[in-house]
Order: structure tokens, then sequence, then C-alpha cells
């Protein structure tokens, strides 16, 4: 369970707490990532994605919805736009640091359906068994028998369109994940001697669940968020790009794209640039949640 | 073995009804007003109708039967093969999924060639090149490869090869060379994610008791991977082959929106756009038939690949 970061860490803890011990632990958790160039690049990329959906304002100086036709199809580079600028003259590098904000949000709301309803399914299938981990799993292996994507196409069908019902949509396709994993990890962990002890020290079921077993079997379940988020923006992206999710003037990554579409011809910069900064960040997320894998092994 | 078959083909049409359930219930009782919701598909706006029209309206379209019984006759149609009539176009469905069915077959078909291929060969040279970048180079490729969203990496091939090269062409449906690009397009996240299970397994293989034995017999490294490591790690690799079918059938969704195909995906997307909710309870239920099938063949053959798969539940059994 516990990363080479962590380990480095603890390692440092366990020295003297003075500032010289405070230094070694700096210093540990710096060589630690010295080795991983593209695992800092990969946090530094999703870090920023983040600090612009809280505070767009600090990265991008122009308005993500000003029109100026003056500076229509500005190429990228010219004029102080990073991205160039679309076929109204907005700012495109803008519109995409404006736009994180929508797919932080939807994103969130995803992974925490899929979180919360994953590790309940996991963890009364895995915890009970007989009869309600039948019930639950046979459940979860009907869920799988659907595409993801075609029960998300269902759902924002019978929702709606906008962001809030594409990410609800994703959140629900990538449950089945969730709770196969949780459940593995609960009849991993309800088989270890520590629980058993804790049965003996007179412990009661559901303290045993909330304080043995849920922590101890949240590990995989966390890397397997950080894979899903990117499986996540992917799929929200995708649903935005087909027109499902917020209209048009709103900034969001799928729909930025799908509008520039038409454009790839006369300026390509305009559909492919925000596209592959959407790969990137996928990308990074990746890369750290395979990392995280390796360090774990 | 005919216990087994008969379990697993009982298991199959089990999942598919439920699916087929799931779906509907999705479809027909998640929405707040689902009348006002399949009405509007039909271009009805309820709230300005009078409640005689409105009853009208409802009674056209077999809204006014209670749930329980609209869901029993979609079911009993679907099982006699009439799968409704869309709300939007005012056409039997079944005719409507028909009419685009070519272009979708044949773009799946194609993409799952080329994955398998792609897939199956990246994968085997990964195992065997032993020059250390070119290994690291063919093991980080698939990651790679599944960071791209679809969309994206269409666009970047009509870009490239349609308009700046003009070797292909952008969009459209008619001749072989307009399915090359929208298959590359797919079996570019397929067969990534098909070469890294087989990458995982050949490792596994590879160090394997009889491989060492092979070796140590004289036979060449290329003739033990082939004989011995190919044949027993591609195995594994079977039962993930449901499941890129099943993406390769979502992805068309997707793929065939940006190179403006006329298949069951543009037809898809279009049904969502117009919330025509027959037509997307019956290609959901469609793609989830195809995904139960091919997990069913894979399933029945899989004995015949692997004898000791059967051997498996009988031990079980007298347990």
């Amino acid at each position: 369970m516990t990363s080479g970061l962590d380990r480095a860490v603890d390692a440092a803890l366990l020295t003297d707490d003075g500032p010289v011990g405070r230094r070694a632990r700096w210093r540990s958790v710096l060589r630690t990532l010295a080795v991983r160039p593209g695992f800092v690049a990969a946090l530094l990329l999703v870090l920023f994605v983040v600090a612009a959906a809280f505070a767009p304002t600090l990265f991008a100086s122009h308005d993500p919805y000003a029109t100026a036709p003056v500076d229509r199809m500005m190429s990228p580079g010219t004029g102080g736009h990073l991205f160039g600028t679309d076929e109204l003259g907005r700012d495109i590098w803008s519109r995409v640091v404006h736009g994180a904000a929508l797919t932080i949000k939807a994103t969130l709301i995803a992974l925490g359906i899929a979180v919360v309803a994953g590790l309940t399914l996991g963890v009364l299938s895995g915890f009970f068994g007989g009869i309600v981990d039948a019930l639950l799993m046979r459940f979860v292996d009907v869920m799988l028998a659907i595409p993801s994507l075609l029960l998300a196409l269902a759902i924002v069908t019978a929702l709606g369109f906008g962001t809030v019902p594409v990410a609800i949509a994703v959140g629900i396709g990538i449950v089945p994940g969730f709770a196969r994993t949780t459940r593995a990890e609960v009849l991993r962990v309800k088989t270890l001697p520590y629980v058993e002890a804790a049965r003996a020290g007179g412990a009661s079921w559901p303290r045993v669940l909330v304080r043995h077993v849920l922590p101890n079997s949240w590990g995989p379940v966390a890397v397997l968020a950080v894979l899903d988020t990117g499986v996540a923006i992917i799929a929200i992206a995708s649903l935005s790009f087909l027109g499902f999710g917020a209209a048009p003037p709103s900034a969001e990554w799928g729909t930025l794209i799908s509008a520039g579409r038409g454009y790839l011809v006369s300026a390509p910069w305009v559909p492919l640039l925000p596209g592959l900064f959407v790969a990137a960040v996928v990308l990074s997320l990746n890369h750290i949640s395979k990392t995280f894998q390796e360090l774990e092994r | 073995m005919k216990r087994y078959v008969l379990s697993r083909l009982a298991q199959a049409v089990g999942v598919l009804f439920a699916a087929f359930t799931v779906t509907f219930a999705v479809l027909y009782l998640l929405p707040s007003d689902p009348v006002a919701l399949q009405l509007g598909a039909a271009g009805i706006e309820t709230d300005k109708l009078t409640d005689t029209q409105l009853e009208a309206a409802k009674a056209q379209y077999g809204l006014d039967r209670p749930v329980a019984e609209q869901y029993l006759s979609t079911l009993g149609g679907f099982v006699s093969g009439d799968l409704g009539t869309s709300i939007a176009k005012q056409q039997p469905v079944a005719g409507l999924i028909g009419d685009r069915l070519g272009p979708t077959i044949s773009l799946s078909l194609a993409a799952g060639a080329l994955s398998l291929l792609v897939g199956t060969g990246l994968a085997y040279l990964a195992s065997y090149v032993r020059w250390r970048p070119a290994r690291l180079v063919l093991s980080r490729l698939p990651s790679l490869g599944a960071s791209f969203p679809q969309f994206f990496i269409g666009l970047v091939a009509i870009q490239l090869f349609a308009f700046q090269l003009g070797w292909l062409p952008a969009t459209g449906s008619r001749g072989p060379e307009s399915l090359l690009l929208p298959a590359v397009t797919i079996s570019v996240l397929t067969s990534s994610l098909l070469a890294q299970v087989l990458m995982r397994s050949f490792d596994e293989t590879l160090s394997q008791p009889y491989v060492v034995t092979a070796r140590a017999k004289g036979l060449s490294r290329a003739a033990v991977q082939w004989r011995h490591g190919f044949r027993n790690a591609i195995l594994p690799a079977m039962t993930i082959l449901g499941l890129l079918v099943g993406l390769t059938v979502t992805s068309a969704i997707v793929v065939e929106t940006v190179f403006a195909r006329n298949g069951v995906g543009k037809l898809a997307q279009e049904s969502v756009l117009s919330q025509d909710v027959p037509v997307v309870l019956a290609i959901v239920t469609l793609a989830a038939a195809i995904f139960v099938l091919v997990n069913l063949v894979v399933d029945l053959l899989y004995p015949l690949l692997d004898p000791r798969i059967v051997q498996l539940p009988r031990k079980v059994a007298v347990r």
C-alpha cells in the first residue's frame, strides 16, 4: 500500500524532526521526483488545470466570451494570442483556461458518483457475501453488458443536455469498475488477521467495517479513481463533442472542439489546439496513475 | 460439455433481457416527464395543447398506457423483431437501423481486423525486441494510444491525410478508401488496449518453466516465442475480445460523427439529439446484444482452445 514516495517521507519522518531532519525529508522526496521528470511534468499540468478551474483570470488575460471581429482567425502566437483566435476573434487559450472549470466540475461529479456508488456496492457485496453479493454482482454484470458510452447516451436522452446530465451519465457508466475493485479488495482484507483480531477484541461488525476494512481497501480504488479521471474527461469531452454537453457559446472543452470543427481546413488550430490540450491532460493523468501503480509494487 | 453450453446460453439470454430492462427503465422512468420528452421528439409542445389534444397525442404514440404495459408490449415487439416506431422520423426503427447497418458493419470489421493485426504485432515485437530503447518505446506506445480522445485523433487524421496530403477523402461512406481513416481512428484505441493485455500475457508466459525447457533443448528464441509463447499468451487476450468489439461499436458513434459517415453510430447521435426514445432504446439493446453474443462465442470457444476451463466448474460442484 505504501508508495515509494510515502516510504521516503516515512523514512525521513523517523529521523529527528529538527531543521536537519526536515531538510533530509525534502531531499529524499525531491530525489524520488528527480528520477521521474515525466511524472513532475504531468503533475504540474494537472495542478495547472485545477488552479485554472478556480482562478482562470490568473492564467488568461482575455475575456473568453468577448468577440473582436477585427482579430478573427489569427494564427497561434500572433498578437498575444497563444492558441490564436476563433471565427469571432475570441482568444482560444482563454476559452480553454476558462473551460477548465466546467470540465473539473463535471469530472468531480462523475467521479463522486462512481466512488460513492462503487464503494457502497463493493463493500456491501464483499462484506456480506451470499445472496447480497450474488444479486449485486449480477446487477454489475448487466451494467457491464451495456457499453458505457451507450448507457450514457440513454441517460442523457432521459435527463436532457448540459454539463451536469453528461457528468451524471459518465459517472454511472464507470460505477461497475469501482464496485468490482472495491469488492475484490474487501474480500482480501476481510480474511486478514487484524480483522479477526478486531472481531475477537469485541469490535462490532460496523466498527470493523469502518475502522479496519474500509481504510485498508481503498488504495486500489484511489488508483482507479486517478486512472478513471482520464477516462471520465475523455467521455465528458466526447459527449459534449457529440452535442449533448453545454450549449455553444459556453467554453466546455468538447463543445469548443466541436464548434471549431467547421474551420478544420481554413484554421486548423481552432479545433486542434484545444484537442491537444485535452489529450495532454488525459495523458498526464494516465501517467500519474501508472507511476502510482509502479511505486506500489 | 452440454451443460456448460446450455448454462452459458441461458446466462447470455438473461443478461440481454436485464440490459433491455435497465435501458427501458432509464428511458421511461428517469425523465421527470416522459410523455413531454417523447412528444417533444415529434415536435409537439405539450404545454401548448388543450387537455383533449394532449390525450389524443398520447394515445397516438401509445403513451396513455401504464408504463408496465408499455414495457411488456415493447419487450414483446423486440422478441418478435418489431423494434417500434421512431417518434421523430415516423418510420419503423428496424428499417432505420437496417438502412444504416452496412457502413457501420464494414467500419467495425475493418477496425477490428486492423486492431488485431496492430495490437498483436506490437505486443509480439515488444516482447521479442532486446534493444532497450526500442523495447521501452514499444511498451509505452499503448498507453499513449489509449490517452487520445477519438474525436481528436479523427480530426488530426482528416487534417493531415485529407487536407494536407490529399491522399484520402475527409468524409463520406463511399468506397474502401473512405473506410481507411475512420478504421485507423478506432483501432488506435482498441489495438492499444489489446496490446496492453497481450504484453502482460507475454511477460507471464515467457517466464514459465516450459519456455525455459524449450530454450534448454536448443530451440531458438524466435521459435520459442512463436511456438510456445505466442499460442499460450494469446489465450487470456480472448477474454477482452467482447470488450474490444463493444468498444469498436461505441467508437463508431463518435467516429461516424467526425467523418460524417451515414451509419448506425451517426443515427444514434442524431436520435439522442432529437431525444427519439424508441430509436435510442433499440440501438442500446442492439449493442448490448452484440456484446453478449461475442462474449458467448468466446465462452464457448474457450474450452476448445483450453480444455482446462471445463474441468473447473465440475471440481467446484463436487466440493
